[in-house]
């Protein structure tokens, strides 16, 4: 309200407020929280390319041959790309939110730490999975 | 606690069993048992899906139909099409507030779950057994 101010110089304590999401800065811990929910989401729905590359697998050369060939297109790669991504970075953070689960790091200091390793581990981990994957690609 | 005098019952007594989901803490006990079967089996996924980019359609059957790839992928269906829900399951509770938007969005994310976990896991079957 437009009378906090007023409020707590009348001596009374200010209340808290929620963050106004359009002008607040997030801090690294809660910008990684909510990505972790957005990336289980992303996730959930692009486990369905897992789906379809089975039931293409279990079809024949011809539906294994047109996923794959949806997979090879540059929309494919996107996708397949950044649920790489996604996948690293909720597998990182998951384990975060386990040790956490056993007490562990719980201080600012630790969590915003840990917070930025999460995402060193995601990217190097899908940047390392794609370069081993075009090396095999290259290899055949 | 005010009540508790007219009421023979414990404090604890009338609690039980009333916490949000009256299931105490086994949704959440599920999420960290599968989160963590999750670790080694995503590793091995990828890692294996990897090791398959560009191969023909039959080096991933014969991968799919071995029998420690074919149960491993079982496995991580199983445990990332149960975890899936429980997540959805928690992000639609917190979002959703219309109580029959609500309910029609948990029993689509579980009734989906099944069966796209149901197909994946008969085409390796399918793969495995009519190979």
């Amino acid at each position: 309200m437009a009378n906090d101010q007023t409020r707590a110089a009348g001596g009374k304590r200010p209340r808290p407020l929620s963050p106004h999401l359009q002008v607040y800065r997030l801090p690294v811990t809660a910008l990684s929280s909510i990505t972790h929910r957005a990336t289980g989401v992303a996730l959930s729905v692009g486990t369905l390319l897992l789906v379809c590359w089975l039931v293409a697998a279990a079809n024949g050369p011809a539906a294994f041959a047109s996923v794959s060939a949806f997979i090879g297109s540059p929309i494919g790669m996107v996708l397949l790309f950044g649920w790489s991504l996604a996948l690293f970075y909720h597998l990182g953070n998951g384990i975060r939110h386990l040790f956490w689960d056993a007490g562990h790091g719980f201080d600012i200091a630790t969590a915003e730490k840990s917070a930025y390793a999460v995402i060193a581990f995601a990217v190097g981990a899908t940047l390392l999975a794609w370069i081993v994957a075009f090396a095999v690609l290259g290899g055949r | 606690m005010s009540d508790n005098t007219s009421s023979l019952r414990s404090p604890l007594g009338r609690a039980r069993g009333l916490g949000s989901a009256k299931d105490g803490t086994h949704h959440w006990w599920a999420q960290r048992v599968t989160a963590i079967a999750l670790i080694p089996l995503l590793l091995w996924f990828v890692a294996s899906i990897v090791s398959l980019a560009g191969a023909p359609l039959p080096a991933v059957q014969a991968w799919i139909a071995s029998p420690i790839s074919a149960v491993l992928l079982l496995s991580l269906i199983v445990a990332v099409f149960h975890h899936a829900q429980l997540g959805l399951q928690v992000v639609i509770e917190d979002y959703v507030h219309a109580e029959g938007v609500k309910l029609v969005l948990l029993l689509a994310v579980k009734g989906a779950a099944w069966l796209f976990g149901g197909i994946a896991a008969f085409s390796v079957l399918k793969i495995a057994f009519g190979g």
